[in-house]
């Protein structure tokens, strides 16, 4: 697969005349709005107005050889949906061009075009026509199909009667058995509980190990790490990397540091900001370290790290203060402080201080956390408290040696354990 | 590797090993092998309307000869007896139901046609497929309806057949095998005029809420209440049979009774379908680019 400047353009705003235009016309009634609308057309058209045009994707290329398994990793935004509809033909370029050789697949969702009042089989035949696999491969991997989603005595019942667990599991396993040459995969596979998760995680894997050729869309870069080779990054609209993995996580962690930190040196600075003149105490920068004082913006699991807070105070105070680890997807796992929990209450003068937190060994599963930070004095007051201060991203680490790097879909805690022999009992 | 993925044998087709190129602008062919490629698409797209149209009602798939057959009772009190309107010596419910088969047709694809590439955004924001696909799973899903309506047409031409107080024979004539024709250029109509509304309404949803309005002026264009012999001139008539249903209506009249179109009227009416059509597939095809953005 070729990909070279491969550019796309949206027409956005308040002006939007080919997104929004629609509505408001027919709401307006048909004169003024028709004669408002050719004007905004005749303008766009030109390309005038630059405030109505964003470029989704500039000038994007790459090379993907038969059989490799790609990563494609950015923040919201970024254009990595745009590039995979780009990829997968939905939509046209507006420059550039992309070659295939082969099927392309694309599974931008599970379950497109399932039709509630047919019955699973007849679903399964649907939705795998609409996914582009011929009857015949169909009808050749249907009691696959059946038995992966495990809903061999629903079989012939309308979906509308499914469960929702049943609807998601049947959905993905068609999808799974999709033979393309190429596959283009969006955020689906981890659908239903968690045991079926672990399923799609598995066959995933299996897909990405089978020789074809795979480009693989996520948020979870534990999953992204496990299952790539090579990592492309983009970010607003421009491929920033492209190359291994671990360091295309690394990069995309950059990233997020992004224009409102400044420069590349600055990545490990979570928040700075500087305290407003009212506040007693304010906290004004946290920094992520290792335990050297070395900027780590991105710590492995079970890396050493410093979080280091600082703070400035109007008068003396002695309080305690908080850190707070909150997961992306809500649970606090960590509530790092001084006072209550270790009994160590901080003493301040007026002043600007740092205090360091080393947490050894991070328990942290790969993934994406948020960090809080507060200064507390115990059972009186919260002098000083932000929820959520900064984004930390924790990369992937094999450490348990299995081959496997423990990401927060399987857990968000990656203690130290053993297991004994089973004994006899 | 699991063992089920072994059990299957894998099917190799035969574009494994084509280049496709994708770029920007404008596409020159009409993608007619592609379309013949996801064939099996365009058949469960139709297998589904098909198969859904009727889900949950309590007559089923009666609706699709209720709805022409009360046309044609409605049609045949007030326009049969009331207004006398001449029939060509037919007698007018089956003149009418003649009209109305090809007709409920035409208007039941452009209704459902016009709308279907909106209505299955969730399949074109997600899914690459040839989207022509969608409006023709409409025109033939329509054919079921069509095919039942017209076992109605044949019990009705029995009963007049047999029954001695109705005075009319119906004969067989070699001008039936004209009907299939017909009923294709009734199809290429359709969806030609189906292709170019449901490209606008993708950029602009009004022509949802003028498509029944166009169907109904349509009607009385078209000699389904009325026969065309009521036109008198060539000229009137060649600008007659610029609409096409005139065609396709006098064309099924000439199967079915024998009745000659005048004036090479079904001769315009054609070239005007295969215009419809043709141009139609070409403003589709330049439109389904930007579908996925603009739905």
């Amino acid at each position: 697969m070729h990909v070279r400047d491969l550019s796309k353009q949206y027409l956005i705003g308040s002006g939007a005349p080919v997104m929004y235009g629609n509505l408001r016309e027919r709401l307006a009634g048909l004169g003024p709005a028709l004669l408002r609308r050719l004007r905004l057309l005749r303008r766009s058209t030109k390309g005038a107005d630059p405030g109505e045009l964003i470029w989704a994707l500039r000038e994007v290329s790459f090379d993907i050889r038969p059989g490799e398994v790609v990563g494609l990793i950015g923040r919201n935004g970024a254009g990595k949906s745009t590039l995979l509809k780009v990829l997968s033909r939905i939509t046209a370029p507006s420059a550039g061009y992309i070659e295939f050789t082969g099927r392309v697949g694309s599974l931008l969702e599970v379950g497109t075009g399932f039709h509630a009042e047919l019955s699973g089989r007849e679903n399964i035949f649907l939705n795998g026509a609409i996914l582009g696999m011929r009857r015949a491969e169909i009808v050749a991997k249907l009691d696959a199909i059946v038995e992966f989603a495990e809903i061999e005595r629903f079989v012939d019942t309308p979906v509308k009667h499914f469960s929702s667990g049943m609807y998601v599991r049947l959905a993905f396993a068609v999808a799974a058995h999709m033979e393309t040459e190429i596959l283009l995969v969006d955020e689906v596979l981890a659908v239903g509980d968690l045991a079926f998760q672990r399923k799609c995680l598995g066959k995933m894997g299996e897909v990405a190990r089978s020789g074809r050729t795979v480009v693989f869309v996520s948020h979870n870069m534990g999953s992204i790490a496990r299952l790539c080779d090579r990592g492309l990054v983009l970010d607003e609209g421009c491929l920033i990397f492209d190359g291994q993995v671990d360091s295309a996580i690394a990069r995309y962690n950059d990233t997020f540091a992004g224009p409102e930190s400044g420069p590349a040196a600055q990545r490990h600075v979570l928040f700075d900001e500087t305290p407003g003149q009212a506040e007693r105490f304010a906290v004004s920068r946290v920094e992520v370290l290792d335990t050297s004082g070395r900027p780590m913006p991105a710590p492995h699991t079970w890396d050493d790290v410093v979080l280091r807070v600082h703070c400035r105070c109007l008068d003396r105070i002695r309080g305690g203060v908080v850190l707070e680890v909150r997961h992306a997807s809500g649970p606090r796992v960590l509530y790092l402080s001084t006072e209550p929990d270790r009994g160590q209450p901080v003493v301040l003068e007026r002043g600007a201080w740092s205090v360091d937190c080393t947490v050894r060994r991070l328990p942290l599963g790969a993934g994406e956390y948020y960090v809080g930070v507060g200064l507390t004095i115990p059972g009186v007051e919260n002098l000083w408290h932000r929820a959520e201060v900064g984004r930390m991203l924790v990369l992937p680490r094999d450490v348990y040696g299995s081959g496997q790097a423990p990401d927060a879909a399987r857990g968000l805690v990656v203690p130290e354990y053993d297991w004994s022999p089973p004994r006899r009992t | 590797m699991s063992t089920t993925a072994e059990a299957v044998p894998a099917v190799v087709p035969e574009e494994a090993h084509r280049v496709l190129r994708v770029e920007p602008g404008a596409t020159r062919s009409l993608g007619l092998g592609e379309i013949w490629r996801y064939r099996e698409l365009l058949y469960f797209l139709t297998w589904r309307d098909v198969k859904v149209r009727y889900k949950q009602t309590a007559l089923g798939a009666s609706w699709a000869v209720i709805q022409p057959l009360m046309t044609m009772v409605v049609f045949t009190i007030f326009f049969g007896k009331l207004a006398r309107m001449p029939s060509d010596d037919i007698p007018y419910p089956l003149f009418s139901y003649a009209g109305l088969l090809p007709w409920t047709y035409f208007a039941q694809v452009v209704g459902a046609s016009a709308t279907s590439v909106v209505g299955s955004s969730n399949l074109i924001t997600k899914v690459y497929f040839p989207r022509m696909v969608i409006p023709g799973a409409s025109a033939l899903a329509a054919l079921v309806d069509f095919a039942m309506a017209f076992a109605v047409l044949l019990v009705l031409l029995a009963a007049y057949h047999f029954h001695p107080a109705l005075d009319y024979q119906v004969s067989l004539r070699w001008s039936l095998l004209l009907l299939p024709l017909f009923l294709l250029m009734a199809m290429a109509t359709a969806l030609g005029v189906g292709l170019w509304l449901a490209a606008v309404n993708v950029r602009y949803r009004d022509v949802r809420h003028v498509v029944p309005f166009i169907i109904q002026f349509w009607l009385f264009a078209t000699p389904v209440i009325y026969p065309s012999s009521l036109l008198q001139g060539q000229w009137r008539l060649v600008i007659y049979a610029l609409n096409p249903m005139v065609g396709v209506v006098e064309g099924f009249r000439w199967g079915l009774f024998g009745l000659v179109p005048r004036g090479g009227m079904v001769w315009v009416s054609a070239l005007v379908t295969v215009t419809v059509l043709v141009s139609g597939a070409f403003y589709f095809r330049r439109m389904e680019r930007i579908f996925a953005d603009l739905i």
